[in-house]
């Protein structure tokens, strides 16, 4: 008797786990390269964010249109009175995976952690002088000054459990000089849709949904994660079916893909401008035959190789159709874009020809052009096909071409004269681009002002930006320093990058401009 | 014995040691890992506070003793880019590369010889000049383009085999294997038939050379002369000298299966240790490259420490030598 009873409940509860498993979606992703580490604020990389954004959670994070949107935060405005503060409401009633609640303690010890010497996060809470907990779910966080856009830079900083935290030793994060790995490498414990269930790293890791998540349960109820570093393999593993969703999609293959029974591309704009820059200061150039002066100095020069650059040969040609030209160092997404900005001229290689004798080189001159071959789409062959642009006004460009390992010091050291580099606004405003591109290069700010242009006024406005309030009269600034950038010609901007998901046919998850996609977006038909 | 023994310890540790020279000075060329370990907006002070942290300030000659104090002891520092050590990570990627080599280097002896002796025995024989013919490709092709044909016939056109990865893996204590299920077999098939493919159509040109070689020995001819079954002569007779400098080829060739593992790894994302060094000469993780190289290094060094131990005690010559105390 006793026995049969045992039976029914055993065979009751197996009936039911069988109507659990018939609605559980199981999703197999693929992309390039692995998550470094799920330890949240040890390194500020996007294959890293992606992946922890599935397990922690951001104050708030970004939709695919790329605006702001609550996440752990319900509510974020300056304070009312003092304009340094920024307050934030938290959402009630939503606990971490190991049970316990989440509080405005573990903002504080979150933020805190993010600004400590090790983190790679803290560059973005550089601003921030203190945080405090005002009640259980409110937060406020007093700044160096009025930082009007700063919710901006909090998209990627994800909270974390105080009491599990200090419990595995993690008040700081991972120190590699001490030589050891830490608790959180490995080991999570965050608030978001789902929970990590498997972990190897550049191998497999299984996340399954998170049943007491705050938000709407995801249509994907298990997500396997596998990188798979070879294009054409992860290409082959989609056709094959073996998995369902793939990421860094290599463009020559998106039309093949799109025309294939049983898959679908979803293509975006990313938020990546890929842009040439040069040597801009007096010093004579170290890769060109004339010695005795810098022939990009002249503003003349500058412009007849705008003129010259066909971005639509390049896109047809280079990109196969995935690539937005533009001319101004920044995609649509950035505050400070406009129509007209981005607009260009067409290319006039008579006008350039002119201008380049103006300039004093009718018969051009020699430079050497340093590009990445492994760090944007098409990288190496954007570069290769200026060449041929730039040799038809004389200049006689040599190719150097080296991975991103490589043509970074390269680049940090200002040891070019030409270059190709990609850049990406993760405020999704212009300061950024000024602060590390155009503003005059010392410890702080022009890290990547790789020409080393440098022009005081545009200095100060810059300078300006950080703590302005009105962001009326903000935006006017934004709008006076772009016109000065594009008249001195700072950049040579290509295109803006566009992103491909590829993905099987049953399925629909959009790009997203970070790219960032959360797997709670996927919609299954 | 001992002494030739002791001899040759010695010569593999300074081997060993010239080896962690080169790699170290190598990697002062390969790039600044600092630059793909922060993000794009991190000032100029925090990237050289990261630069003092790691110690990449030292002197070179520091790095490089601190480098080999620590890689006795069997310490290789933290990986920088998946933040774990480096000792753990190359162990827990070197079954799938053991696994992977062991399975190449069966399936290529196997068929190498089988092949070999076929085409030696029948050189007449159209079977025998179209494996003849194949054989060529297997040497002329580049390994990533046998890989990515094998992937698109069988498991994209086909769908038979998976693609990538390594299957369902069970573990044992530290070592995981894929020998004992279903999906780990079939994932193995694709990437030890790619890898096996060079060293295969070596075995098979060298066995069916040496087999040439021998037939035509005054022995075989007084076998047959003897009336000795053709079978006893080809493979008790034969086969069995022939092996000789086979065996020697096949053992020196392991080494090469394991370290030429790199490029199989990458095309079938196999979690070895080749396509662990791969994915870390891309971001400059010096620890894990360096690591590498030495355990690449250990493994011809063992080898030939092996070969030379066997023949000095096959070889009478040797010995002689020794005794007279050369």
């Amino acid at each position: 008797m006793r026995n049969t009873l045992s039976g029914i409940a055993v065979a009751l509860f197996a009936s039911t786990m069988l109507v659990g498993a018939a609605s559980a979606e199981t999703l197999r992703w693929a992309r390039q390269s692995d998550a470094l580490t799920l330890d949240p604020h040890s390194q500020n990389q996007g294959v890293t964010h992606t992946f922890n954004h599935h397990i922690y959670e951001t104050l708030l994070d970004r939709d695919v249109e790329g605006n702001l949107q609550a996440r752990l935060a319900t509510d974020w405005y300056v304070k009312e009175g003092d304009e340094t503060v920024w307050v934030f409401e938290l959402r009630e009633g939503v606990t971490f995976h190991g049970g316990e609640e989440f509080t405005a303690e573990d903002v504080v010890f979150s933020i805190e952690r993010a600004k400590s010497e090790n983190s790679n996060m803290r560059q973005l809470h550089a601003d921030v002088e203190s945080v405090a907990a005002v009640d259980d779910y409110t937060v406020e966080f007093q700044m160096a000054g009025p930082s009007p856009l700063y919710p901006n830079n909090i998209t990627n900083t994800f909270i974390m459990d105080k009491g599990w935290s200090e419990e595995n030793d993690l008040t700081e994060v991972q120190d590699f000089a001490a030589g050891e790995e830490n608790f959180a490498v490995r080991n999570t414990n965050g608030t978001g849709p789902y929970v990590l269930a498997e972990r190897d790293p550049d191998v497999r890791s299984v996340l399954t949904v998170n049943e007491d998540w705050w938000g709407d349960a995801p249509a994907v109820t298990e997500i396997v994660y596998t990188p798979i570093a070879d294009n054409a393999t992860r290409v082959a593993a989609l056709l094959s079916g073996e998995v369902d969703l793939v990421q860094d999609v290599p463009v020559q293959d998106i039309e093949r893909l799109a025309g294939t029974d049983g898959i679908k591309v979803e293509t975006g704009p990313e938020n990546r401008t890929i842009y040439f820059g040069y040597a801009m200061d007096d010093e004579p150039l170290i890769s060109s035959n004339i010695t005795d002066e810098n022939p990009f100095a002249n503003p003349l020069v500058r412009e007849a190789m705008s003129l010259v650059i066909d971005r639509e040969a390049i896109r047809q040609v280079v990109m196969r159709g995935q690539s937005l030209p533009t001319c101004v160092n920044m995609p649509p997404f950035v505050n400070g874009w406009t129509e007209e900005l981005d607009a260009c001229p067409a290319v006039d290689v008579e006008r350039a020809t002119e201008l380049m004798a103006e300039a004093g080189y009718p018969d051009g001159f020699s430079v050497t052009l340093d590009t990445p071959n492994d760090r944007y789409v098409n990288d190496e062959a954007i570069a290769q096909a200026v060449v041929g642009m730039l040799g038809q006004i004389g200049i006689d460009v040599t190719l150097a071409s080296r991975p991103v390992a490589q043509h970074s010091p390269l680049i940090l050291n200002n040891e070019t004269d030409f270059y190709l580099l990609g850049w990406g606004v993760p405020t999704f405003d212009s300061a950024y681009n000024f602060n590390d591109l155009v503003h005059t290069k010392d410890d702080e700010y022009g890290t990547y002002n790789i020409g080393l242009y440098s022009n005081p006024e545009v200095d100060e406005m810059i300078e300006s930006l950080g703590t302005m309030t009105d962001l009326d009269a903000r935006n006017a600034v934004i709008a006076d320093i772009w016109a000065q950038v594009q008249e001195d010609r700072v950049f040579i901007p290509v295109h803006n990058q566009v992103l491909a998901y590829a993905m099987r046919g049953d399925m629909t998850l959009a790009v997203h401009p970070e790219n960032q996609p959360s797997m709670t977006g996927v919609v299954f038909e | 014995m001992l002494a030739f023994i002791f001899k040759r310890l010695g010569q593999s540790i300074l081997v060993m040691l010239a080896v962690a020279l080169i790699a170290f000075i190598m990697f002062r060329y390969v790039g600044d890992p600092v630059a793909s370990m922060v993000s794009q907006e991190a000032s100029i002070a925090d990237q050289e506070l990261l630069r003092e942290r790691l110690g990449l300030n030292d002197p070179f000659y520091e790095q490089f003793f601190r480098f080999i104090v620590n890689a006795v002891q069997g310490n290789f520092g933290i990986s920088y880019r998946l933040q774990t050590p480096v000792a753990e990570l190359v162990m827990s990627r070197l079954p799938a590369t053991i696994e992977l080599a062991l399975t190449s280097a069966t399936i290529a002896l196997v068929f190498g010889i089988l092949a070999g002796v076929f085409t030696a025995l029948n050189r007449k024989n159209p079977a025998a000049a179209a494996i003849m013919a194949f054989s060529l490709i297997g040497v002329s092709l580049p390994t990533f383009l046998i890989g990515i044909g094998l992937i698109y016939i069988f498991a994209v056109e086909l769908q038979w085999l998976p693609s990538f990865g390594r299957g369902q893996v069970i573990d044992f204590g530290w070592w995981t294997t894929g020998f004992f299920t279903e999906t780990g077999l079939r994932s193995i098939i694709l990437p030890a038939i790619t890898l096996s493919l060079f060293q295969m159509t070596l075995i098979m040109r060298l066995v069916r050379a040496e087999m040439l070689e021998v037939l035509r020995q005054d022995y075989i001819k007084f076998a047959r002369a003897r009336g000795l079954s053709k079978r006893a002569i080809n493979f008790s007779h034969a086969l069995k000298n022939t092996m000789v400098p086979v065996i020697t080829i096949a053992g020196l060739q392991l080494g090469s299966i394991i370290t030429g593992a790199l490029i199989t790894e990458t095309v079938f994302q196999w979690p070895g240790i080749g396509s662990l060094f791969l994915s870390s000469v891309a971001v400059v993780d010096v620890p894990v490259m360096a690591a590498y190289l030495i355990f690449v290094g250990f493994v011809f060094v063992v080898v030939n420490l092996i070969v030379d131990i066997l023949y000095y005690v096959v070889d009478p010559r040797l010995r002689v030598g020794a005794a007279k105390g050369h």
